[in-house]
């Protein structure tokens, strides 16, 4: 009883906000802490209690993943060239996807807010890095982020980070070597990663198990923003699902979330501003599920945009020996990257080149995988492990109408609520990107001596886990959802933070962009709300 | 290559059971007194005990020595959880079953040939490890990847294979900007300090 009591709605909320991830967490605390009535609805659970039992989840053969994804809640279609793995790609919880992702924050360049004025390909959005780069600033305080300023491809800035930089590793100065004699520029990676006590958690210490948990808690997560927003007032009610948003009569203005809690009761959760932040997928799907006679297409889709545009980064790599020990996996981040050749033209698609600290198996988990013991696995183990060099990159994929997520009307979930349909191909245009990004790669491991044993470029690519576009900004309502200030066109109450907003979305790891923009969406529905 | 008890703690504190929050003699299993002290255990965690140590020496490398602090000490660690330490006393006690009816004695008792060759031959090599399975993969579960993970998850384990800090292992930040493995011994406590 007390249980589905923590779950009923909230009396007099001024702002509700759907999801409970590093958007939602932050545009939560922004809210309460100005002394608004902030709701927080959240499909999945609280993950509490020590995190170390994630680890062993995570690591340990035979144990469920550690974030509960992939039953029936989480259904989904997969159509198009390319299957996409969905639940491996998100996270149903407080703190949304922050709790498995690996943390790399980089801000967009200046070029990719206005790839179709200078290129003629993709879209331009409806502000550019200079009206960004103050809420950069800002969501690098709030994440918490390690950093040097020595990337001279990196967008002007005008502050240092928060953290020194974590220094590089010794995998790093063998790439060093080689990237020297090729003229290929080394940097820093800005980590959103403790290297020292910051905002009340751990500097790293190590566990090498960053993606997907990081059990010292010196990875950022919104489970930090969450804490903060309830305990400036904020209520958060998790394993609330929320299936519809209702409207008033006019079409113009949303009521009420309808969401079901594990008891299956259905309730209504009344505010005067909505704020939709459950990531690419869902956010689509909501709006989709709410379709009316005002709104036969979807909330906010007059344009007939909603759900277009699906993006994702594709990754490219390659790796193999060397004949010296390596030292890898001693941790579960990186710590150099190459951004020389992101704002190139030929192709004009970012690509972003890392150096891998965890190329090759750890010895710990081939053992538990392993089919004999005793000294047949330490020989096996001292064979695998010592000596493997990887790089890896992220390239970016442009917008098309036709990759969408949408509803999947034939297949339900257990609520009985259709499920998402991701409909995803990749274009020659991506992999011709993908085969520079392996050329280059090729002639560091080649410099280097090393014999490649893999490579994963545009015949075997797969996606990085950023899900973008899907809720593009514009200025045009006819071509676009919602407006630079994230305000749905269509539904003056409506709000959408993430990354589905993104009209394009580089080739940068998109969690700092969708901090940014979430902290300047919290101040625009503060001074509405004032 | 000497495996320590304080390998042991190590690894338990990667996994969140430390000796700060539990009374650091609680896992000492060499203790007079108190849980965990060999005078309080039931015929049934001595068996499990025994059984682990003896699945140790036939799982490890064979160059390793201090197998049976090392694993008294994990597995009084792991048994903080009852659920678990029930888990491991039943397969425990199949296996000796079996060890009797193929061999005619408990599994400890066994010499190590034996024990390697009744492991093979219930097919734990090539068993999925399972909780909730067939006796072959909870042995693969609650006995040979038991051992596996606290052995190749310890500093020392770890320093077998060429790195000091393996994943599950809270081993700090220098060690993956050193060109080589350095000569020191492992923390104890290393994982105790999360914010």
């Amino acid at each position: 009883m007390a249980d589905e009591r923590a779950r009923a709605p909230v009396a007099d909320a001024d702002v509700c906000i759907v999801g409970a991830g590093p958007a939602g967490g932050i545009v939560a605390h922004r809210l309460a802490e100005s002394g608004q009535n902030v709701v927080v609805l959240e499909a999945g659970p609280r993950f509490d209690g020590d995190r170390r039992e994630q680890l062993e989840a995570h690591v340990r053969p035979g144990l469920d993943g550690p974030w509960e994804m992939g039953g029936p809640r989480d259904a989904f279609s997969s159509s198009g060239e390319s299957f996409y793995p969905l639940n491996a790609a998100r996270v149903k919880g407080v703190g949304g996807t922050t709790l498995h992702w690996q943390g790399m924050v980089m801000r967009l360049h200046e070029r990719d807010f206005e790839l179709d004025s200078r290129h003629g390909v993709g879209a331009d959005w409806p502000l550019d890095y200079d009206d960004l780069k103050p809420y950069y600033a800002e969501a690098e305080r709030e994440l918490g982020v390690a950093g040097a300023m020595d990337n001279p491809y990196a967008p002007p800035r005008d502050d240092p980070f928060p953290m020194t930089a974590f220094p590089p590793s010794h995998s790093d100065s063998i790439f060093a070597e080689a990237c020297e004699r090729l003229g290929l520029d080394m940097h820093s990676v800005p980590s959103a990663r403790n290297a020292e006590p910051y905002d009340g958690r751990s500097p790293c210490v190590g566990y090498g198990t960053c993606k997907p948990v990081c059990p010292s808690g010196a990875k950022y997560t919104a489970e930090s923003h969450v804490e903060k927003a309830e305990a400036a007032g904020a209520r958060v009610i998790d394993r609330a699902r929320v299936r519809r948003l209702e409207h008033d009569e006019s079409g113009e203005r949303v009521v009420a979330a309808a969401y079901t809690t594990p008891d299956g009761e259905t309730h209504r959760q009344a505010a005067d501003q909505f704020v939709v932040a459950c990531g690419g997928v869902e956010t689509v799907r909501l709006l989709l599920l709410s379709e009316s006679d005002r709104h036969p297409n979807g909330l906010a889709n007059s344009s007939g945009v909603l759900g277009r545009y699906f993006m994702d980064h594709l990754f490219a790599g390659m790796g193999g020996r060397l004949d010296r020990p390596t030292r890898q996996n001693h941790v579960g981040f990186n710590t150099s990257e190459c951004h020389q050749f992101y704002d190139d033209t030929e192709p004009v698609n970012g690509v972003k080149l890392e150096f891998l600290n965890y190329a090759g198996p750890s010895p710990v988990i081939d053992a538990l995988h392993a089919d004999t013991w005793g000294d047949e696995l330490l020989e096996q183990l001292d064979e695998s492990y010592g000596t493997h060099i990887s790089m890896g990159a992220l390239v970016e994929q442009l917008p098309r109408a036709d990759n969408y997520v949408g509803l999947d009307r034939e297949t339900t979930d257990d609520l009985g609520d259709p499920v998402p349909e991701v409909h995803w191909s990749i274009d020659d245009q991506t992999k011709t990107a993908l085969s520079r990004a392996n050329e280059v790669q090729a002639s560091v491991l080649d410099e280097l001596g090393v014999d490649v044993e893999w490579t994963v470029g545009p015949d075997n690519t797969g996606p990085a886990f950023h899900h973008m576009g899907t809720a593009r900004m514009g200025d045009d309502p006819d071509s676009s959802v919602v407006d630079a200030e994230c305000r749905t066109h269509d539904v003056r109450n409506l709000w959408i933070a993430g990354s589905s907003v993104f009209p394009t979305g580089g080739a940068m790891n998109p969690t700092l962009t969708i901090a940014a923009l979430a902290v300047r969406l919290a101040s625009s529905l503060r001074a509405r709300l004032s | 290559m000497r495996l320590t008890r304080r390998d042991a703690l190590a690894v338990l504190a990667g996994l969140g059971i430390t000796g700060g929050a539990l009374g650091l003699s609680t896992l000492d299993p060499t203790a007079a007194d108190g849980d965990g002290s060999s005078g309080d255990r039931d015929p049934a965690e001595t068996d499990l005990l025994a059984t682990m140590t003896a699945a140790a020496e036939v799982v490890y490398p064979s160059q390793v020595t201090g197998v049976g602090e090392f694993v008294e000490t994990y597995v009084t660690g792991r048994s903080r959880d009852a659920s678990r330490q029930a888990a491991m006393e039943t397969v425990v006690s199949e296996l000796d079953e079996i060890a009797r009816d193929w061999h005619g004695a408990p599994f400890a008792d066994l010499a190590a040939d034996d024990r390697d060759d009744l492991l093979r031959e219930l097919g734990v090599a090539d068993s999925e490890p399972v909780p909730e399975g067939n006796v072959s993969e909870r042995v693969r579960f609650y006995v040979v990847n038991e051992l596996l993970y606290a052995f190749y998850a310890s500093p020392t384990g770890g320093r077998l294979v060429g790195i000091e800090n393996p994943i599950g292992h809270a081993g700090g930040t220098d060690s993956y900007q050193r060109a080589a493995m350095d000569g020191g011994q492992s923390d104890v406590n290393a994982g105790e300090n999360d914010g």
